[in-house]
This record gives C-alpha cells, structure tokens and sequence, in this order.
C-alpha cells in the first residue's frame, strides 16, 4: 500500500500504524502531511509577502508595515483575512468556468512543486527519484493557469498580461532547465536527498563544479526570477505598463491565491538554488555536523531566505525590460552561454577537473 | 485603412467596412489579426494624472496613439477674465503645479511689464534662486517617476527625499509647500525668511552628494539604457515644427531655453550652459533634465551669496488696472516655455488671457514618434516628456 | 568580442546599481524618512509662515482688530470670506461708524493664497498654523472668525 516513502518523523509514522490498520493510518498520515503543508504554504507565503514589504522600505528609506503586531508582524495576517471577507467580483462577459479555475491552478502547482524539497534530513514528504525532472514538469504548469486566467477575465490588459507570460515563461523555462541539468551532469541522479547526500562529502556542488557550476548559478538566478515573473522581468504584472497585468479583475481570495503562488514560487526557486548549489540542509564546513540535535532545516531556510533576499534585492534595484529585450536576453544571450556550459561542465567532469 | 479613432470604437463600426456581412467561411484565414483599442488612462499609472490615451495596438506594437483630453479642464483661462490681476496669480499655480513659482513669475512678469515697472534687484534675484529651486524640485520627482515608470520603483522615494528639502525651504519662506503664490505684480509678498539662504546652502552641498548617485543608480544601468536609448526619436525638424519646447526640444538638439535666449528676471547675470543633446530619443531627454539640475545648482550657487538689498515690493495701485493693449512674456518652466498673452482693455480684468503652456505643445508629438514602437516604449516615452496634465488641460 | 564586453559591462553597471540601493539597505535604521504621523504630533511643528488657515486674533479683553473695511472680501478670488457688517454710534465721537457683526470664513473654499492676508490694513486677520483642518460635516468648515461679544480695539482705523 505505502508507495510513497514518507519519512517526516518516524515516530508518528510508527504510532499511527500501531493504533489503526494499514489503510487507515496511510490515509491519516497522507491527510497530516497534507495539514502540515498547507500550513507551511500559507505561513512561509504570509511571511514572505512581509518579508518583501518590509525589505523594501529598507531599500526606499522607509520603515515598512510596524501597525498590527510587535514590527508588524500580524500585517500580512491581517491582510490576508481582509481578502478573505473580500466580496469575489468578476466582470460581465468572463467565461465563468476557467475564470474561477485559473488560481486554483497557479496554487495548486506551486504546492506540489513544495513536497518535493528535504527540508532537513527527515523532513521530506515525497522523495521521489526523478524529483529534479518532477520540479521542472510541475512549475512549468503554473503559467497554465496565468494563461487562462488572462484570457478568461475578458480584460485587454489582463490579456496582454497573459500572452507575455506565456512567451516568457516557455523562454526561459529551457534556461532554467539547462542549468539545472548542468548540476545533474555533476550529480548523477536526480533525486534531491541524493544530491545533497553527495555534497556531504565533496562539498558543496558550487564548489564542487567551480566555473562553469558559477556560471550556471547565475543563469539559473536570472532565469528563475523570470520564471516567477519579478521585477526586471515583471512584464506580466508591469503596473506601469498594464495596471495590474493578467490578476487585473480578480478580486478578494482568488487574487490572494495569484499573489501567495508569486511569493511561493520564489520560495521554490530559492529552495532549488539552495538543493542544486549550496548543499540543502548541510550546515556550511560540517560545523553542526556532530551536533545531532541541531535542527538542520534552519540551515536550509537561511540560505533560502539569503536567496531570496538577492531576488528582491534585483527588484527593488532594476527596471523593467521591454518584451523584446527579454527574449533577446534569453535567446542570444542565456541559452548559447548555457549550453556552452554544459558542454564545458562535462568535459571537466571527464578529465576529472572537479573538486 | 484609414487610422481607426476612438469614435469609432464608441459607435460600433467594424474596423473593416463589409466584414460583418460575409460568411465565416468567406474569410480564409483564421489566424488574421485584429488591431484592437486600449484606453491608457484617465485611471492608469502611466497616466500620470487624467490624460486619456486610445491605442490602437496589434499585439504589443502601436499603431496609433490619440490623446483625449479634457479630464482636468478647470477652464482657468476663463477664469482668469473674472479676476483681477492680483488674483490671476493664484490660479497659475494650478496649471503646472510642479513649476508653480515659475507660472506665478510669468503673469507677475507680464503685469510688470504692461505696468512699466521695475521690480529691484533683490526680487529679481530672489525669484531666480526659486525658479531654480522649483526647477530642481519637479525634475526630482520626474526622476523618481520616470524610474518607476520604467519599473524601478526604488528611484521615486529617493527623488522625493530630496525634492522634499526643498518644500521645506518653500514652506518656510512662502508658507505653503506647492502651490506657493508668493509672487505678486510688482515683487513679492514678503521678504524671505531669515533660514532660507543657510537651507538653500545646506541643500546644495546634501543634492551634490545625491546627484552622482542617481547616475549610478539609474543612468548608468543597462536596462535602463536599453529601454531608452534609441526609442521615442524626436527629430530636430520635427521638434521645431510641431512647436515643442523645453528638455523635449533641448534633447533634439533644438536650442531654445528662454532663460537663455529672452533674459528675465537675473538670468542675465547668471553663467550657466543650456543642455542641449542631439540624439533626441529617450535617453537624451533624460540626460537633459539631469544636466539642468547640474546647471540649476550653479545658477544658484552664483546668486545665493549675493542677495542684493531692495524693496521687497514696488508699489501698485490696490487696483491694477492694464493699459489698453496686447502683452506677452515667456519665461522657461521645468517643462519648457511657459508664454501669457493678456489682451487688456484698460479695465481691471483682462479681457482674454491666454496660456501658451509647454505641456500641450509636447503632447502633440507623442503620436508621431511613437508610432510602431512597443507598449513599454510609449511608456518610456510618456515619462521622458514629463506631462503635467493640469498643464496641458489648463 | 564586442559580444561578451557587453555582459561584462552589462553586469558591471547592475552591480553598481545594487551596491546604492544596499548602501541604504544597511543604513536602513537611521536613513528612514518616514515621519510616523499621528504619533508624532508632539513634536511636529509647522514653520512659523506656514498656511493653515486664517483665524482673527484677539486679545484678553476679547477685542479684535478688524473695522469691517471688507478688503479682505475684495481680495480673495473664492468668494471665501464673507463680512456681514453694520453702523454703530462710536461712543467716543459721536459718531457713526462701520463695525462687524460677522467675519465668516468657508475654509472649504479657500486657497490658502494669502491676498487677504496682504490686502488687510489693521493686520486683523493671520495665518494660524494649524494642519488638522479635517471634519465630518462640510458645515463645519464655514466658521465665524470673531468671538461672539468682541469688539474692536479702540485706535484702530483704516
């Protein structure tokens, strides 16, 4: 019955099928799993939109959300349950069906790609043996749903917003690809907990793959921020440009849904960067390597938020490209260097050049 | 085709006359494009107030662009025939409130003028150093807005931190931060406060500092240079001929700053370079408003020592009354050339007051080198020619 | 080759832009401009020119200084102050002299350009500094200007 290999902690697992049969306690650990995800879906959401407003005004001279709560915590709290009570407004002639399906769709995507990631060495929901090749199919259904949520607002701007999300997102998905399948070349596999068993002992694959593993870091940064369609690469949403791009007329809920899956989405992208170049959850020098109670996901969740602080640190700093200009970076820019890279990347691992 | 206009759009006429009476299968290809309408505006963070923009767009390329006017039509010029000449002041600082002491200092100048009056030294000294204050005011928050146009939203708090130091100077000498009405026919209303030359100075030596780091935040940035070098060419015959004006015509290579070429005020004793670049894109108009905040800073610089000692105001009748006659003056705003022409009968009202305002004239080319570019160019464009929209709809 | 000086360059300019912004990321404590409002106004404190609005002074015998010369009326492009005025017998002369019943005041309609400010001979009239104007009805912001039973102080003329 157990085809998922859950590990999260052992002791749960073995209580709950002493106390029920086999189905049942499958089934209840299926259902606590999925509690404990979505929870950490809406906290690290929450606080991530925080984070960002609160990183902001430290980049623009000022203080950020200190209202609700000691420093604002509770703001983005208190924001969430304002959409909540919001009234669910759509335009007259949106096509009904997939107006209400597009953010399910945006969500629902971005916390599958969530259950792949060890967090720490026993926390992983689904460690699944082509997880690399997994995250690459299922972030790049999300722009499914920014697609249909475009077209179906019946918006001019919305679409707009739609069609340039859809183009830039099949652009650069082939990038983000590629250097991740430079670090696979290095790797071997495409589990993710193997991937980090393997910098346990060679260090971390940054070091590991020295240039062209750089080089691939900083595409694969570039890429991923397009990817989640941020600032300089936010032409989906350009609020100068378009208003509020392809989430124009959604309203209440269902554009929290669109706003969470943003956020969650740079979550993702930092988590890979994290796996794929800086050792997971491996403390940096093995310096709580003997330490067995040290939690080791805080390590993880540090290097994410560094990540993601780099990502809005590119926000806050840079304009915005024209649509031709990003595909031009993509295109003659990105990819000719990638696949460069690759090539480079495997003639080192065949002469045996790595560290 | 004959370009398709918003009336078109309100009245339901199909884009291609005869389309709606053929069969669908008549129309062979299925994959035709369709241009299509896009109201940028009155509600549109580009719009950068009330100015309505109807594009017709094929995909992401514009083909046409008209503006639509009229949002913010407070018919101030009509206004102005019922007030006197003392009241007409307050009105202007309602038209380009980003200039306002500039167009408070142009109907001031006129009524002078008709009056045959010479204000002293130290009015005409006093009015430069704020023209140039103000100057570098609105070229700071353009700054900021032209930045967050191109979609860095960092560079609008930045321009505003600075531009608020100087609101703080206008509020303490003139009492108000924006719509300052300080000027009236015949000098001004009050002397200026005793902090005012020392908070003059401290901003100069704080701008100094800033100055450099707008370039390396913005100027130098490569999406920023690729997002407006080489989009939205102005040429310089077209620049003259479509009457434009101030950083817009000075970025065509088209020489014609007023302070330079038709002194007023203390302009003539100032030495400052006019910024003039030819390239006459995006970015030239960019660098013009940049260099004039240079230029703005030594104007003042030269004058702030030297204030001389004067009447704060000439004396006027409590009622001014025009002789009968035409009058104009120009003078130069943040925006470009600011002209009033009064037409007197020799009453105490004018009998036609007109504002040849920069905004309006600027306005008129944004179609003709727009056309074919982008949506994120016209944007880039917009912000590059600075609109006002209480200035050009007046 | 011009190929890869342009991402050398490209980089090198995005850097540049990244360590300004930074710069104000670290000094974010003591470089933030925000003036938190409603709990500062202890401490704010509006310069001594600033328009808020235009109050009649008076003094500790409930006297002010306005005649009812109506210049301030003239002045103002807005129609914003209304005189509402009569003839009283001076006590000292015998004669008959202007005198207010009422200087209104619409703060609704006011510019805040100042003329009546200028145009006042007795200086009956100034600037207050006060910046809290708002109120829930728009009656509110008609006010009369001179205290109920004032009158004006003895010598002044226009």
């Amino acid at each position: 019955m157990m085809m998922i290999p859950l590990n999260i902690t052992k002791t749960i697992h073995d209580w709950l099928y002493s106390v029920m049969p086999e189905n049942a306690a499958s089934i209840t650990e299926m259902l606590l799993i999925a509690i404990a995800y979505l929870a950490l879906f809406a906290v690290a959401g929450l606080y991530l939109v925080l984070l960002e407003r609160k990183v902001a005004a430290w980049f623009q001279l000022r203080l950020g959300p200190n209202r609700v709560g000691p420093f604002g915590l509770f703001q983005t709290m208190a924001d969430a349950l304002k959409l909540l009570s919001k009234e669910l407004t759509s335009t007259d002639k949106t096509d009904k069906f997939l107006y209400n399906l597009a953010p399910f769709f945006v969500i629902t995507t971005s916390l599958i790609a969530l259950s792949v990631f060890p967090f720490s060495k026993q926390f992983q929901a689904f460690d699944i043996n082509i997880g690399v090749f997994f995250l690459i199919a299922v972030s790049s259904i999300g722009v499914i749903g920014i697609l249909i949520g475009g077209w179906s607002s019946n918006n001019k701007y919305a679409m707009i917003g739609a069609m340039r999300s859809g183009v830039q997102t099949i652009s650069y998905e082939l990038s983000v690809g590629l250097s991740i399948i430079t670090m696979v070349l290095l790797t071997g596999t495409l589990q993710l907990s193997e991937i980090i068993e393997i910098q346990r002992t060679g260090g971390w694959l940054i070091w590991q793959g020295h240039i062209p593993a750089i080089i691939a870091f900083m595409i694969f940064m570039i890429a991923g921020t397009a990817e989640t369609n941020r600032a300089p690469f936010d032409l989906v949403e350009a609020e100068s440009e378009l208003g509020a791009g392809f989430h124009t007329e959604y309203s209440g809920m269902k554009f929290a849904y669109f706003f969470l899956a943003e956020f969650i989405n740079m979550f993702i992208i930092a988590s890979i960067a994290v796996v794929l170049f800086f050792g997971g959850w491996l403390s940096p020098f093995g310096i709580t390597e003997g330490i067995t109670w040290f939690p080791e996901v805080l390590w993880f969740l540090i290097k994410v938020l560094i990540i993601i602080f780099l990502m809005m640190w590119f926000r806050w700093t840079f304009p915005r490209l024209r649509i031709d200009q990003l595909l031009t970076l993509e295109w003659k820019y990105l990819l000719p260097i990638n696949l460069v890279n690759l090539v480079v990347m495997a003639i080192i691992i065949w002469l045996n050049l790595t560290f | 085709m004959r370009p398709i206009s918003y009336r078109d759009c309100e009245r339901n006429i199909t884009l291609e006359p005869g389309t709606q009476n053929m069969k669908p299968e008549t129309i062979n290809n299925n994959f035709k494009t369709e241009e299509y309408f896009v109201n940028m505006g009155p509600q549109h963070p580009a719009a950068h107030g009330v100015l309505r923009l109807i594009l017709t767009i094929d995909g992401e390329i514009i083909k046409n662009v008209e503006p639509d006017l009229g949002y913010i039509h407070r018919s101030i010029e009509k206004m102005c025939e019922r007030d006197s000449y003392q009241q007409i002041v307050h009105l202007t600082d309602r038209m380009d409130y980003l200039s306002s002491h500039i167009n408070n200092e142009a109907v001031c100048l006129t009524v002078e003028k008709a009056l045959e009056i010479e204000v002293s030294e130290r009015v005409k000294v006093i009015r430069t150093i704020i023209s140039e204050l103000t100057r570098i005011a609105s070229h700071c928050l353009w700054w900021g807005v032209m930045g967050m146009d191109v979609g860095a939203l960092t560079t609008y708090f930045y321009g505003f931190r600075d531009r608020e130091m100087i609101n703080d100077i206008f509020e303490e000498t003139c009492g108000a931060r924006l719509t300052m009405n300080y000027n009236i026919p015949g000098g001004l209303m009050f002397d200026i406060h005793p902090n005012f030359v020392k908070r003059t100075k401290d901003f100069i030596t704080h701008f100094k500092t800033k100055l450099p780091e707008y370039d390396r935040l913005l100027t130098g940035n490569v999406i920023f240079q690729k997002r407006t070098k080489g989009v939205g060419v102005l040429t310089k015959e077209d620049a003259i001929s479509f009457g434009t004006s101030g950083p817009v015509a000075r970025g065509s290579g088209f020489a014609n700053d007023v302070r330079k070429r038709h002194h007023y005020s203390a302009y003539d004793r100032v030495d400052f370079k006019e910024a003039l670049f030819t390239e006459g894109d995006s970015f030239a108009r960019y660098q013009v408003r940049i260099m004039e905040m240079w230029e703005a800073m030594k104007i003042i610089e030269q004058l702030i020592d030297t204030i001389p000692e004067g009447d704060i105001k000439t004396p006027t009748n409590a009622v001014i009354k025009l002789p009968k006659g035409e009058y104009y003056q120009r003078v130069e705003t943040a925006r470009g050339e600011l002209g009033v022409y009064i037409n007197s009968t020799g009453t105490k009202n004018p009998y036609r007051l007109k504002f040849r305002s920069p905004g309006f004239s600027n306005l008129s080319v944004l179609d003709h080198i727009t056309k074919g570019a982008k949506i994120g160019d016209l944007v880039a464009t917009m912000a590059s020619f600075d609109f006002v929209i209480p200035d050009i709809d007046r | 080759m011009s190929y890869f000086s342009d991402i050398y360059n490209g980089i090198k300019t995005l850097l540049t832009g990244m360590s300004v912004t930074g710069k104000y990321f670290i000094h974010a404590r003591k470089g933030s401009l925000t003036q938190q409002y409603p709990d500062n106004r202890e401490t704010l404190k509006m310069f001594d020119r600033f328009r808020g609005e235009v109050v009649m002074p008076h003094d500790e015998n409930n006297e002010h200084r306005c005649t009812g010369c109506q210049k301030c009326e003239i002045a103002c492009p807005n129609g914003t102050i209304e005189i509402i005025w009569d003839r009283g017998i001076d006590e000292e002369t015998g004669k008959k002299k202007k005198k207010i019943d009422k200087h209104i005041y619409h703060l609704g309609m006011c510019t805040m350009c100042g003329l009546c400010i200028e145009a006042c001979p007795t200086d009956a009239i100034v600037w207050a500094q006060n910046y809290e104007n708002s109120v829930y009805d728009r009656t509110k912001l008609s006010k009369v200007l001179n205290q109920p039973g004032s009158k004006v102080k003895a010598g002044i003329e226009d």
